[in-house]
């Protein structure tokens, strides 16, 4: 398939000025929003908001210290795992189930529940096979918001920690839950759902629908007698039975909802097995990459958001701008290695960019960006199967989740995490230079340091531990799709996927097993909830502190050097972590590729 | 904390009738309203009635008369939208190599001589891909003309007639629909 290589680079380039034109306007909203401030959407939503605070008692005014926040967050997650995990095991006995799915098992829906709920979507089953539409939609959908709403209201608890002084509260988690919903998810999603439903995305709740094909295919099948065992001729052999197949059966289900709030709140659980890869999710050129927009613009909108409530817009787009670089780095390392192709497949007689896994509608250019934008955010959604990609093509999605989900990164989760590599830098060229190590007037001090490394360092230690143990284990190691190299980098990639709550995979390697659910389970809950609490706790101890004036000895932080020295940071810490593992995994498989053996 | 618990469990549930209920149901029903085919699955139907397919889905094609789709790796029967999802095999997987391989030699008893185009022998994510790149349709054309009896030249106009995305505002490749070519190429007998 020939590739034109020029019009991708346009296509790529338009899209980043796109994206940085609508990330300050959204940004100074979300400001507005969380600062409490009247937006235009008050008129629709003040009163249901209004409503919503009569009802569960929430008193506008009352504010809260960062273990009251935290206990928020943790009985509103509690509740939504309970509710989820009950939806999944009871699936047979509830409404909106035209297929008669039963239930999950206990492990399958307790990872399900927990990857739903800490933003991950990492996902163990098939949609169209096993979740009814009521699953779908009320236990996993709604998480789709909550748990995006979580992720921001966390970081904007941050930001207040930054800004104010003196002060014992970091604002309200039930008001900033309700806001993120109220006014930022909920109407983007709306609007986003219908334009996905005019490109072909399916919203319904029709039964699954019978098409006659218009050729007959007819293939042989192993005979089965009663009890499914195949049934074996004198010598042994299977007995064949020939199957002709006239009829297609389509899936159907409200798609275009789901798949709207999906992307904006950087959840990436797919409707359907094959995520965003599979038509009735991502049906056009247009659709692509418009859901590329969405999964990346909350969270490219943040960073300004912060400087807006900070009063330091240039802070704002220093962190924009350190995210973008190294954005734009593992576009070129990707793009670079899956134009260059398989050279084993070329070997074969087969001309063109290499296409195992990848959708003719969406080319290279749009496979490409999709991967690196999912995996930069904690979205996870896919359009390409990662488990296919060149060995080097699928180490940059690798490489950019281990990196700590803060390119961009989850909706609020990015910018908490990236806050945290920013108190890090200071403090060390702090000491390099022997300057007091503050950031916007406030001095980072033993509680900061500790908290953002927990930040930094929770999922880094997750993924090393677990994929040592699913390497030293029959159950681990006997999941993997694919031998050699490639299959410790399915193995290493599914736990740096869980531990950052990603959500995407190298869809090779078996995740039902016991084994995979529930120590991906694990994973993903302190991957969450450790940075989290850690953060609040940072907020907590920065909101109490005074402001200290900016003076001749402060390292000024948006300035280009720092923006520099950022990245560097980002890159040496990643790379000190999980160099060993690369090399293991991709650069051992590429030098293989590369070798034709 | 039972009042958070309260709080809690009350905000949980106004919020699930919001995003869950309302929202979904709202755009059910627009969707309904203003984009009534698409949001139903894009469904071709015969003159009479009979759905043949989804525009969006592929399905699979062996005939010698018939544009051939990529290949499928869905479990039972290729293009099974039961099972979505591509082969999951890594680029130095053997399997995949001698799949690669016997395609590539499937398409040579078929006149295809290599290079062959990637996507012809190549899997998607989905499994499900509805079109074929240009150049894929264009191999396969003196086949199609052999075996119907149609001149070349009106064959390859079809491919032209129906091929999408080359004026995009969003470059892509220029891709056919396969269901869509094939549907053409047996009204044109």
């Amino acid at each position: 398939m020939h590739i034109n290589v020029m019009a991708d680079v346009v296509q790529i380039v338009v899209f980043l000025v796109i994206l940085t034109l609508l990330a300050g306007p959204l940004g100074r909203y979300m400001a507005k929003v969380y600062q409490g401030e009247r937006t235009f959407l008050a008129p629709v939503f003040g009163p249901v908001e209004r409503l919503f605070y009569r009802i569960c008692g929430i008193n506008r005014d009352a504010e809260m210290d960062w273990k009251q926040y935290a206990t928020a967050l943790l009985v509103f997650s509690f509740i939504g795992f309970v509710a989820t995990f009950l939806i999944l095991m009871l699936q047979g006995y509830l409404p909106f189930n035209p297929e008669k799915f039963p239930g999950f098992s206990w492990d399958l829906a307790l990872n399900t529940a927990v990857s739903f709920l800490t933003n991950t979507n990492w996902q163990a089953y098939s949609g169209e096979s096993a979740a009814s539409y009521f699953t779908q939609v009320i236990a996993l959908m709604v998480h789709q918001f909550y748990s995006a709403a979580a992720g921001m209201a966390v970081a904007i608890a941050l930001i207040r920690g930054i800004v104010r002084r003196k002060s014992d509260t970091i604002g309200n988690f039930w008001i900033d839950m309700t806001r993120s919903v109220l006014y930022i998810l909920l109407p983007l999603s709306f609007l986003f759902a219908l334009v996905l439903v005019s490109q072909g995305v399916i919203q319904n709740f029709s039964p699954y629908k019978q098409v006659r094909l218009l050729e007959p295919y007819t293939y042989e099948n192993p005979k089965l007698d009663a009890y499914g065992n195949r049934i074996k001729d004198t010598q042994g052999r299977p007995v064949m039975e020939t199957v002709t197949v006239t009829q297609q059966t389509l899936p159907m289900g409200p798609v275009a909802a789901q798949e709207a709030v999906k992307e904006f709140g950087t959840n990436g659980g797919g409707w359907f097995n094959a995520n965003s890869a599979h038509p009735f999710e991502n049906p056009t050129p247009l659709s692509n990459v418009l859901e590329i927009l969405a999964l990346l613009i909350i969270a490219a909108a943040l960073p300004i958001t912060f400087g807006h409530m900070a009063g330091k817009k240039k802070a704002g787009w220093a962190i924009y701008t350190a995210m973008m670089a190294i954005f734009v780095i593992a576009l070129a390392v990707m793009y670079r290695a899956e134009y260059t192709g398989n050279p084993l497949v070329q070997g074969l007689g087969v001309q063109g960019a290499y296409m195992e896994g990848k959708e003719v509608r969406f080319g290279l250019g749009g496979s490409v960006l999709f991967s690196v934008s999912t995996t930069a955010t904690a979205c996870g959604a896919v359009n390409n199967m990662h488990d296919s990609l060149t060995p080097l093509g699928g180490m940059v999605p690798l490489t950019l989740i281990l990196l700590g989900e803060e390119i961009f990164g989850g909706v609020g989760s990015g910018l908490y995490t990236m806050l945290a590599f920013v108190i890090i830098s200071v403090f060390v060229s702090g000491l390099m230079i022997g300057r007091i190590p503050e950031y916007l007037g406030k001095k980072v001090e033993a509680t900061e340091m500790w908290m953002s490394v927990i930040v930094v360092l929770t999922s880094g230690v997750l993924v090393l531990i677990f994929t040592s143990i699913a390497l030293i284990t029959k159950a681990g190691v006997s999941a993997m799709g694919n031998p050699g190299p490639h299959g410790l980098t399915e193995v290493f990639y599914a736990f740096a996927s869980t531990s950052n709550n990603n959500g995407s995979a190298f869809a090779g390697l078996n995740a039902s097993t016991l084994f995979y659910t529930l120590t991906t389970s694990i994973a993903m809950i302190l991957g969450r909830f450790g940075p989290a609490m850690a953060t609040l706790a940072m907020a907590g101890s920065l909101a109490k502190k005074k402001y200290v004036p900016p003076s001749p000895g402060t390292l000024p932080t948006d300035q280009p050097t720092f923006i520099l020295w950022l990245v560097s940071v980002i890159i040496i810490v990643g790379a000190l972590t999980f160099f060993p593992a690369l090399s293991l995994g991709p650069i051992v498989e590429h030098m293989i590729m590369i070798g034709g053996r | 904390m039972k009042k958070e618990i309260k709080t809690a469990l009350l905000l949980f549930a106004v919020l699930t009738l919001l995003t869950g209920v309302i929202y979904t149901a709202a755009v059910t029903v627009l969707a309904r309203l203003i984009f009534p085919k698409q949001s139903s699955g894009s469904i071709i139907s015969t003159p009479a009635g009979i759905p043949v397919g989804s525009v969006l889905i592929g399905q699979p094609f062996t005939g010698q008369g018939y544009f051939w789709s990529r290949p499928s790796s869905t479990p039972d029967f290729p293009y099974n939208p039961m099972a979505s999802g591509g082969s999951n095999l890594g680029p130095t997987n053997k399997v995949l190599l001698d799949k690669i391989s016997a395609r590539v030699h499937t398409l040579a008893a078929a006149d295809i001589t290599a290079p062959v185009p990637s996507d012809m022998v190549e899997g998607s994510g989905s499994a499900l891909d509805p079109d074929i790149s240009l150049a894929s349709a264009l191999v396969q054309v003196p086949r199609i003309a052999r075996e119907r009896h149609i001149p070349g030249a009106e064959v390859r106009g079809l491919v032209k007639a129906y091929t999408r995305g080359r004026w995009y505002l969003f470059l892509t490749v220029p891709r056919v629909n396969v269901l869509k070519l094939n549907l053409a190429l047996d009204k044109l007998r």
